[in-house]
């Protein structure tokens, strides 16, 4: 056990926003751009931009989503830090499914937060916010899962990238953003519930979808 | 299963197999489609439009189909490690992605003179829309997977994924809005007559022959391709060790 703690702190040091390797600092940046970037587009008309507003902050956050995806896992299947754990006969699944924490605890809860200022640019108002965060809260680890999935599955690509997973993620992502998003409009609360059981479900399968695709990897 | 796991013998089955799949399927195909075409009388409300049917649902269901079909040879790729199932995964995913497309061209043809739009973010289409990209990313993470020499078993990973998750998004996407009318063709349950019903079941089993022509057709060209390329890696070895 207190080598997966020692796992997740590893991880944490790694991914959290501000540690020296900035962590996700960059795609919460990202996130605070697109929600500038909205209002620019479609003019500063106060109800469009109230009616629509909770819309975007879920686009703007299944996009940064995507951003942090190629230093997820590439580089730790590259120096053979998963073949480490596995000669301790510690699982892929289980070091995917560390990893898959602690990606979120720095990805997750820094959106939430960084919703709130976005919320402002995109012009919604508190009860609007309330819901985008009750989403944001049970969508998040369902995004977290599905990019873990995604960064597993391109591992060991050197072509490709950002743009193969961006065209991986964002079909997996759409229920989570109809249901998430979806909650915004009258009689949509039953999308918070459907949202956080999708989540579940992705979280569930991406330790092992996770693991196998390591493995594949290994074995070339 | 194994029997075909020799290439030689899969090949030696797929070349006859295939030009009569081919022929048949076009034969089949054309046959249905001129019976629907001049059987069919035009319907009440939609007139002679009506009858892109016999395009549009077949190629809908193998759109379907073909995802189907990935997600079988998946399953027997990551567990019996078969050596032609990534290869038929990777054949099914083009034709799939091809009658996604067709459907999704078909159905709005069909919708400008009925519902008087090109495309509405009507339910059955959009998650039609989100199949056709699975099919892309799955076609570029495979095909890029096999540039490089990966692991098939990745795009295999990839594949349950997405089957996992199609119905997952059609339900969604049903959910978040729907104008389509309801599936009309459902097991032991149809709503259309017969003088609709017989012609459209025959050109899905015309179509669904040319899937399959198409599929073995991509499957020789893949194995061709890595004959060729097997070769010339021997051929560069002894010309090195001859040096």
């Amino acid at each position: 056990m207190s080598a997966l703690a020692t796992l997740l702190k590893r991880d944490l040091a790694r991914f959290l926003p501000g540690t020296a390797s900035g962590g996700t600092l960059l795609p919460l940046l990202f996130f605070m751009a697109v929600a500038m970037l909205y209002p620019f587009a479609i003019g500063p008309n106060p109800t469009l931009l109230a009616q629509t507003g909770g819309g975007v902050i879920w686009v703007a956050a299944l996009l940064a989503a995507i951003l942090p995806l190629d230093r997820l896992l590439a580089s730790d299947v590259e120096a053979g830090f998963f073949d480490q754990w596995a000669l301790r006969g510690i699982a892929e699944e289980m070091v995917v499914a560390i990893r898959l924490l602690a990606h979120w605890l720095s990805f997750g809860p820094f959106l939430m937060l960084a919703a709130i200022p976005a919320s402002a640019l995109v012009g919604i108002d508190g009860e609007t916010l309330r819901i985008v965060e009750i989403g944001l809260l049970a969508g998040t680890p369902g995004l977290a899962a599905i990019g873990v999935i995604i960064a597993s599955v391109t591992v060991g690509l050197r072509s490709g990238g950002a743009a193969l997973s961006g065209l991986l993620v964002i079909p997996l992502a759409v229920p989570l953003l109809i249901f998430g998003a979806g909650s915004l409009s009258t009689g949509g609360e039953g999308g918070l519930a459907l949202t956080a059981a999708i989540s579940l479900a992705l979280v569930a399968i991406a330790p092992f979808a996770g693991g196998a695709a390591i493995r594949a990897a290994r074995e070339g | 299963m194994h029997g075909f796991a020799n290439p030689a013998r899969f090949l030696r089955l797929a070349n006859w197999l295939t030009p009569l799949l081919l022929v048949s399927g076009i034969v089949v195909t054309v046959g249905a489609l001129l019976w629907g075409f001049t059987s069919a009388p035009p319907d009440r409300l939609m007139g002679d439009s009506v009858k892109i049917l016999f395009i549009h649902l077949p190629v809908a269901w193998l759109g379907m189909g073909g995802w189907t079909a990935i997600a079988i040879a998946s399953l027997v790729e990551l567990v019996w490690r078969h050596p032609l199932a990534s290869i038929a995964a990777r054949a099914a995913a083009v034709p799939g992605a091809v009658f996604a497309f067709l459907c999704l061209a078909t159905g709005s043809i069909w919708g400008r003179p009925t519902w008087g739009t090109w495309w509405v973010w009507d339910g059955r289409l959009t998650s039609m829309l989100v199949l056709l990209f699975l099919y892309l990313g799955y076609i570029a993470l495979s095909s890029a997977l096999a540039r490089e020499g990966s692991s098939s078993r990745i795009a295999a990973i990839f594949g349950l994924v997405g089957a996992i998750n199609i119905p997952i998004i059609n339900r969604s996407v049903v959910w978040w809005n729907s104008l389509h009318q309801p599936p009309s063709l459902t097991m032991g349950n149809s709503a259309i007559d017969p003088v609709y019903l017989y012609p459209l079941l025959t050109a899905v089993l015309g179509f669904s022959l040319l899937f399959g022509a198409v599929v073995l057709m991509r499957m020789r060209t893949i194995l061709a391709d890595m004959q060729a390329e097997a070769r010339l890696r021997r051929k560069a070895m002894q010309a090195a060790e001859g040096i």
